[in-house]
Order: C-alpha cells, then sequence, then structure tokens
C-alpha cells in the first residue's frame, strides 16, 4: 500500500519536472469564431515570418502553438497579432510541457500564485448603495406607471430614506385597500403595508430581505460578467475572476505587467443605443462617401455594412435584463427586459415601426495614450453594431431578438446588452502588482531554501539517527514528493511564497514524529528491552502522542485556511497537507522499510 | 549520539517560580511596547501604496526623496529594500487629502512613471495599493483568526486530556504570541499578513510541544507508581528534553535557511517563527506544565473514571 500511494504522489508530481513551453494563445472576441480556417493563416503567418514552432493545438475556444523559445514568443505574438485583427485576442501564456500520457490522468503542474509568476492583483468593491439607489429609482417608477394604468389616483410615490421604502401617498382609505392588493399580486419580494403613524392615506413598500440580496447578488454577478468580458480582451492567459464575500470580486492577470492599461480596460464604460436602420437611405452610395446627413455608415458591422439613423430609439440604461434562450423552434434567441420607461418608450417606437429593421449599437469609451491639455486622457469612443432586426410587432417591456447566429452568440448579446445597464459602480480596494523579475527572484529563492533547509536537516538526521537516520530522510524525502503531488492534484490550490515557507516548515517539523519514535526506542533499548520489542513499543506509544499533537496542528491549519485570505491561505494549505502527508510517510512509511529491513531477525544493537 | 545523557531527573520545576516571573515580566515588557511603541503595522493593516522599485546601480535615497516631494507625498518613506539597488517607498492612505480613492489607485503607476523619468533603470518589482477599509477588515479577521484557533484548541485538548492541561498549553500559546508580537514592537520590525501567518503558524509549533510533553506527564502519571505530580513532572518532561531539542534543532535548521536564502519578503516571517520556536520549546516546558501544576493536577484527575457498580453501596440483602 505505502508503495501504492507513493506511486500515485510521484506520478502527480511528475508533471512539474516537464516545465513550461512560451506559447502564444489565440482566441476569439465577441462571437469569433475558432477553426481550423484561423489556425490556417495562423500558421501560414509563422511560417511567412520564418518562426518554427513545436506544436500546434486547437480547441473549441482557442488556438494555441507552443514555440521553441521566448525570443519566438514575441515575435510570433508580432507577427499573427497584426494579421488577425481586432476580433481575435492575441496572448502570451507559458502553456506546461506535460507529456499526454500524464495529462491524460489529469496530472497537471502545480499553479503558481501572482507573487511567484509575476501579475495584478485587484480587489474590486461592488458598490452596493447604488445598486439599491437604482432599484429605488426603479420601484418608484414602476409603480407610478402601473398605478396609472390601473387608474389608482395617488398624490406621490418617492422614496423614504429613513423607513428604507418607497412612500405612496394616496386619497382615501379605499384606494389604499386597492392599491395594497394590486402591488402586493404584481410584485413579488415586497412588503406592501400601511403607515399608521401618519394621518395621511400612505403606504410603504419595502424590498423583502431575500429581494435585497438577490439585487446585491445581481449587482455582483453582473459585474463579474462584464469583468470576465473585458479580460477576456486584455489577451490574459489565464486570468481569474471570481466573487470574493458579499460584495468584492477578486481578478488576477498573471503576466500583465501594465496595469495602467489593464485598469482603464477594466474601468471603460459602456452603453447601448437601440437605432433604426435607414431604409431610406442608399447604402451603395453611402459606402461612395455620399452618406445622408440624417444617417450615420457603420462599415464593418458583424452583419456587413449598414447605414442607422442618428435618431436614437433607446437607449441602453433601460435595460434590466437579457438573457439567452431558445425559441419555439430550438433557434437561439435573446429576451430582454426594460424598465417602465423604457417600455412605454419603446412601445410609442415600434408602433410606426413594424417591419422595420432595428439595429443595436454597443458603444465604449475606451482610454485612449493621447492626453488633453488637463493632462486627463482621452476617451476613444467605439462604436459597433452587434445586431440587426425586423421589427415584428409593437413591443412592450418584455421582447426579444431572433435570428442574432449560433448560441454562443445569442449568448454574447445577451452579456454586452447586459453591459449597458451595469447597475453598480465598482472601484478597486486592494491592487498588487509583482514585476517579472521579482516573481522568479521569488522561485529561486524558495527553492533555495526548500534545498538548504532539506539539505540541513537529511544531515543532522543521518548523524544524530545513523541508520534510522537514514530511514526518516528517506520518509523526508517522500514528503516532499507528496505534497507536491497532492499540491497538483487538488484543483485551485496555488503555490504562493508563503506556502513555500509552509514547506519548509512542515520539511522541518515532519521529523518531529520520527524524532518522538526513535527517543522511544532509544528508551526501550536503555530499559534492556529487546531490540524487536523496542521498536514495537516506539511505534506502538509514540503513536498516540504524534496523533494528538499532529491533529491539534491542523486544527489551526483549518483555521487559518477557513479564516485568512491571500498568503495566509497559501501557507495554511501546504501546511495542512504537509502534517496529513507526514503523518503517512513518517509513521507508515517508516515502519514498512524498518520492518523491511530489521524486521523477522534477531538482532542485537541498533543503529540509532 | 545522543544531546543529552541524562541519567537523573533534572529539577525542572523547582525553578518554577522564578520561571514564571520572568514569563510575567516578558508579557508586561510585550504590552507596555504595544502600549507606547505600538506595532508598526504593514501596508496590509493600515491601507496604503506601496512601490518596489529597482535601478542598475545604487540608488539615490535624496533624488527619490525630492521626486516624491514634488509629487506631493512629503510623508512618504524612502528606504532600501534588501539591496542598495532596491528601493521600497510607501506611502499612507490619501483619504484625508480631498482626494478621491481613484486618484490613490492611480498613485502607483504615476511616480512609477516619474521615477523611470529620473532614472531609466528603474524597474518596477512591486506595486501594492490596499484601501483603508480593506486594511482595517484584514486586521479584524487576522484577530479573530486567532481567536478562533486558540479556543477550538482549548476544546480539543479539554476533550482529550483535561481542563487543567487546557487551560496550561493555551496560556502558553496566548504567551507566546504575546511575546512574539512584543518582540516586533520592540525592534519595530513591520507587522504583514505574512507576519500573521507566522505567528500562527508559532501556535501550531509551540502547540505541538505542549501537547507532547502534556501527553508524557499523563503517561507517567498513570504508570509511576510513586512520587508527587511534582516529580512525576520533572521526570516526563526530562524524558522529553531529548526529543523537545532534536525538532526545535531541526525546525531551526530549516527557519536558518529560509531566514538566509528565502528573501527579503520572508524574512519578517522567518524571523517571528524562530523567535516563536525558541518561546515555544521554553513555554511548553515552564508555561504549561507550571500552570497545570500551579492548578492542581494530580494522579486522580488523570485516571481513567471508575464506573460504578450500580447496588454496590448498598448492604447485600442476604447476610
Amino acid at each position: 500500500m505505502v508503495v501504492m500511494v507513493l506511486a500515485i504522489g510521484a506520478l502527480y508530481s511528475a508533471p512539474n519536472l516537464y516545465g513550461e513551453d512560451p506559447a502564444i494563445q489565440v482566441s476569439g472576441l465577441r462571437g469569433a469564431e475558432i477553426n481550423s480556417l484561423v489556425l490556417d493563416s495562423v500558421v501560414a503567418k509563422l511560417d511567412k515570418a520564418q518562426i518554427g514552432f513545436k506544436k500546434s493545438e486547437l480547441t473549441t475556444d482557442r488556438i494555441l502553438i507552443r514555440l521553441n523559445n521566448s525570443d519566438d514568443q514575441l515575435k510570433a505574438k508580432e507577427a499573427i497579432g497584426d494579421s488577425l485583427g481586432d476580433s481575435y485576442v492575441v496572448a502570451l501564456n507559458l502553456a506546461p510541457a506535460t507529456p499526454a500520457w500524464l495529462d491524460a490522468i489529469g496530472a497537471t503542474p502545480l499553479k503558481l500564485g501572482l507573487d511567484l509568476r509575476g501579475g495584478v492583483h485587484f480587489l474590486m468593491e461592488v458598490d452596493m448603495g447604488e445598486a439599491l439607489n437604482k432599484s429605488f429609482t426603479q420601484m418608484e417608477q414602476d409603480f407610478k406607471a402601473d398605478l396609472r394604468g390601473e387608474k389608482i389616483r395617488y398624490r406621490t410615490i418617492k422614496r423614504d430614506l429613513a423607513k428604507e421604502a418607497v412612500r405612496i401617498e394616496l386619497r382615501s382609505e379605499e384606494d389604499i385597500e386597492i392599491a395594497q392588493d394590486f402591488l402586493e399580486k404584481r410584485y413579488q419580494g415586497y412588503t406592501v403595508f400601511e403607515d399608521n403613524n401618519t394621518n395621511e392615506f400612505d403606504l410603504l413598500v419595502k424590498m423583502t430581505a431575500d429581494k435585497i440580496k438577490e439585487i446585491r447578488n445581481y449587482a455582483v454577478e453582473q459585474n463579474i460578467t462584464i469583468i470576465r468580458n473585458r479580460v477576456n480582451e486584455l489577451g490574459v492567459a489565464e486570468p481569474l475572476v471570481q466573487r470574493q464575500g458579499q460584495d468584492r470580486i477578486v481578478v488576477q492577470l498573471p503576466g500583465v505587467q501594465d496595469t495602467a492599461r489593464a485598469k482603464e480596460i477594466l474601468g471603460a464604460t459602456a452603453t447601448l443605443d437601440f437605432r433604426l436602420v435607414d431604409k431610406n437611405g442608399d447604402l451603395s452610395a453611402a459606402l461612395n462617401g455620399r452618406v445622408p446627413p440624417r444617417s450615420k455608415l457603420y462599415k464593418d458591422s458583424k452583419v456587413g455594412p449598414v447605414l442607422l439613423e442618428k435618431k436614437v430609439a433607446l437607449t441602453g440604461d433601460h435595460i434590466i435584463d437579457a438573457t439567452s434562450s431558445f425559441d419555439e423552434y430550438g433557434m437561439p434567441q435573446v429576451n430582454i427586459s426594460l424598465d417602465s420607461k423604457g417600455g412605454s418608450k419603446m412601445s410609442a417606437f415600434t408602433k410606426d415601426n413594424v417591419g422595420n429593421q432595428m439595429a443595436v449599437v454597443f458603444i465604449e469609451y475606451k482610454k485612449t495614450d493621447k492626453q488633453d491639455a488637463n493632462g486627463k486622457f482621452k476617451l476613444k469612443k467605439i462604436e459597433e453594431v452587434i445586431s440587426v432586426a425586423t421589427i415584428q410587432g409593437r413591443l412592450g417591456r418584455d421582447f426579444r431578438i431572433t435570428g442574432s447566429g449560433s448560441q454562443a452568440e445569442a449568448h454574447n448579446l445577451a452579456l454586452l446588452l447586459r453591459a449597458g445597464a451595469l447597475i453598480a459602480p465598482i472601484q478597486i480596494v486592494e491592487e498588487r502588482t509583482v514585476g517579472p523579475s521579482l516573481g522568479q527572484e521569488n522561485i529561486d529563492a524558495g527553492m533555495n531554501a526548500v534545498l538548504l533547509g532539506f539539505g540541513l536537516v537529511l544531515i543532522f538526521m543521518l548523524v544524530y539517527y545513523k541508520k534510522f537516520g537514514l530511514v526518516a530522510n528517506v520518509a523526508l524525502a517522500a514528503n516532499l514528493v507528496m505534497i507536491i503531488g497532492v499540491m497538483s492534484m487538488i484543483p485551485g490550490a496555488t503555490l504562493t511564497l508563503p506556502g513555500i515557507a509552509g514547506i519548509v516548515l512542515t520539511v522541518g517539523m515532519a521529523v518531529d514524529a520520527n524524532v518522538l519514535i526513535f527517543e522511544r526506542i532509544r528508551e526501550e533499548l536503555k530499559d534492556n528491552r529487546s531490540p524487536q520489542q523496542a521498536i514495537h513499543h516506539g511505534y506502538e506509544s509514540a503513536f498516540s502522542t504524534i496523533a494528538d499533537a499532529n491533529i491539534t496542528t491542523f486544527i489551526a491549519a483549518v483555521i487559518l485556511f477557513a479564516v485568512g485570505t491571500g498568503p495566509i491561505k497559501g501557507f495554511a494549505i501546504t501546511l495542512a497537507i504537509g502534517i496529513a502527508t507526514s503523518m503517512f510517510t513518517a509513521i507508515v512509511g517508516t515502519r514498512a522499510i524498518v520492518n523491511a529491513t530489521w524486521g523477522g531477525k534477531r538482532i542485537d544493537n541498533l543503529s540509532i | 549520539m545522543q544531546l543529552l545523557n541524562l541519567q537523573d531527573t533534572i529539577k525542572f520545576m523547582s525553578i518554577r517560580r522564578f520561571t514564571l516571573a520572568f514569563s510575567l515580566l516578558l508579557i508586561i515588557g510585550s504590552l507596555a511596547s504595544f502600549a507606547t511603541k505600538g506595532i508598526n503595522w504593514g501596508l496590509d493593516f493600515t491601507g496604503g501604496s506601496l512601490i518596489e522599485v529597482s535601478f542598475a546601480e545604487s540608488a539615490d535615497l535624496q533624488k527619490i526623496r525630492s521626486v516624491m516631494d514634488e509629487e506631493g507625498f512629503r510623508d512618504a518613506t524612502v528606504q532600501n529594500f534588501g539591496s542598495s539597488k532596491d528601493v521600497l517607498i510607501r506611502m499612507a492612505p490619501l483619504e484625508n487629502a480631498g482626494k478621491t480613492t481613484a486618484d490613490s489607485k492611480m498613485v502607483g503607476d504615476r511616480i512609477m512613471k516619474s521615477l523611470t523619468a529620473m532614472d531609466d533603470t528603474a524597474t518596477m518589482r512591486r506595486i501594492e495599493f490596499v484601501g483603508p477599509s480593506v486594511g482595517s477588515e484584514l486586521r479584524e479577521q487576522g484577530g479573530l483568526a486567532m481567536l478562533t484557533a486558540l479556543i477550538c484548541i482549548l476544546i480539543y485538548v479539554a476533550m482529550r486530556f483535561e481542563w487543567r492541561f487546557a487551560v496550561g498549553s493555551v496560556s502558553a500559546l496566548a504567551h507566546d504570541v504575546i511575546i512574539t508580537v512584543g518582540l516586533f514592537s520592540v525592534l519595530g520590525i513591520e507587522f504583514d499578513l505574512t507576519v500573521l501567518a507566522a505567528v500562527l503558524a508559532v501556535i501550531g509549533y509551540s502547540l505541538n510541544d505542549t501537547i507532547v510533553v502534556s501527553d508524557r506527564i499523563r503517561e507517567n502519571f498513570l504508570k509511576m507508581r510513586q512520587g508527587d505530580s511534582e516529580e512525576i513532572i520533572d521526570t516526563s518532561l526530562t524524558q522529553t528534553l531529548n526529543r523537545t531539542m532534536v525538532t526545535s534543532i531541526t525546525t531551526a535548521l530549516v527557519l536558518v535557511a529560509l531566514l538566509l536564502v528565502g528573501g527579503e519578503l520572508i524574512k519578517g516571517f522567518a524571523t517571528a517563527l524562530l523567535f516563536g520556536v525558541v518561546i515555544g520549546t521554553y513555554s511548553s516546558i515552564y508555561v504549561a506544565s507550571s500552570i497545570a501544576l500551579g492548578l492542581g493536577i494530580s494522579k486522580e484527575d488523570l485516571m481513567p473514571t471508575v464506573v460504578e457498580k450500580e447496588g454496590a453501596d448498598q448492604d447485600p440483602m442476604m447476610p
């Protein structure tokens, strides 16, 4: 059993020996597909630039080209990046050079933390106050529209800050009942009750705790989707965008050094416009430079060149939600919900335009390198037509766009539509950038510390316990392999500098179990027991001590992992794994060796 | 080979009044230092910005300071970090200067630009920015982690051993934590998240030691027929002394390795742990055991509870 466990540990730690290939990764933006045609053109570009490469891989969402060295990597990025254009992202990557047979059993190398590989870490906070503000404004608008629609007369509807509710002032007791009844039926997730503290006829509408939680979650999830989208544009090989706690988002961009650019892109604002396609305009004339004054020409849209009216039918901030699904024929569609104001605008607008085509324009403001007189960066407005569809009938608050292409494209469109209605702004509350040289230095320093510490302990144990020391040393080496194997096996476990410190500490403390056992054996020998008995008793009586000592330390490590953040977590995980593996190697492992060497024989003195 | 070849029991407990006074003195000293000198909290806990820059040649700190002045960071600290070519610049959070957080976010990039303008060999090694709210949160979290750890350990040891041991070992842990943090306060070494991790690891290490000793004391209480509590504890400590020393040595060896070659970022961590190992070894002998003894631990407390036979206290019905 010991041999098998060790073999598995060694197998899974093996990928770490193979190192990494410098690679170029190509992925598509906004639904641009990755296929063998793209691959062929990439390969052709490389051939033309006379850059040799080891291997090219094509998966559903990316192309990976492994290159011979990092000089070629930079050259290749330039060559490919220039030719592919804006719809593809070309990123530098380090692809693990794990052999296929190891890859097949799921063995992957250790993931390194940002402090070891260099990169940027952002912690962003979603402005929940703003999210709630927007929800209240939304409530006011919706209630007004609906009560009017139901012909329930009210004096005012406005937010009551102190009561954290929307106050509806009505005119009579009957109206209160009717309104309360109506609102309760119409809206889920709110409590509607009469305000008895005033002499007026006032209703208060409050959000339930669940509803508030839903708004919070929505605000965070929405920001995460948008950030993911933008991070893809940055061309980062393995970005991490993850929720942390109630209202925070962690963004980790390995390998990115230019934080200023990263922040610009992450902080870019995006909006959407709905505009009519100019059906009277002459497209071919416009393409030749004669654009009608009321319209604007978009040459490189996804649907080919289109001529759109300048007049905006509806702006994207009215969009509450957009999701992708399938229609009754199994074709992908995008469902859009508008707020009440947007709904009536849309309804009025589409009434007269049934049969006409409507386009969705995605607008992003990005910072450029140019500065204005005040030293502020000029913003570049980037407009893109992301969808053109025919208006089938009068549209209301909820409508759908069909015929937008594949399911992936519908999904993307929904994402972009939602981006137009970012309900809560975010801000960076923590930022850590580690330069590439520092990352490499940290790895070197960590490795040196592990090796030096390991060497010192090996020598000490050998001198102090002689042959038994040798046994302990074998166990210690096995332990190191096991730690790395287990760390590689756990998905999501990353090795950080404090993590290396944890490994070093484990090396020092792992021998403790053997020290306990060996000291016991010595004591037993002193009490004039036979060597065999001494070994047996030594292991037996030391066991409960070792277990107790390790379990308590393990408790401490687990708490560290649960409560701590960042460096503490990295340290805790290696410590916890180290304790578990050291228990195994130091007790079971050494016992197996000891039994194999000294077991079943008559021995007169032990080398201990 | 053996470190100490002990034939006789060392009378550890005979000087326990002296060591208790010594420990108290250290604790009071640490607390006094917290009160007067305070702790040099790192960026993680205070919030603010930090930039590490390296130059091709020895950095001119004066020149960098004047650049910082121009940028409006008069209170920025500029110092060498590790070598004369590396410089660490720290800035307090910009909360009161009437500037928004958006400004402070860009600080790192802005200063990096000015520094490259001053000397084009300047390369960014790391930039950190921690918002003030995050800082105080991390501090709370750290404190919470420490308290939870101590309480959970208290419960486990109380369950596994006996409450007197639990109180003894948790006191020993608190003792170690206070004195280790005290050392950082006295020496003015920066206390950041990594050091916090080290302090928590000290808890783990010291506990390890304490448990081993307590385990032996318990065993000997059950095994040894004669001798009072003090003698039994002395014997147990003597028996485990070799193991205690060997483990401390191996752990200290790896920590020295970390301290020497582990790099600048890990120095605080290694210092805290190295000191913690020494103090933890001491406390497992003198704090944990002597508190358990002071609380009146005795043979009876550790005897497995004898199940009383039902009706044993009644007279037999039949004569």
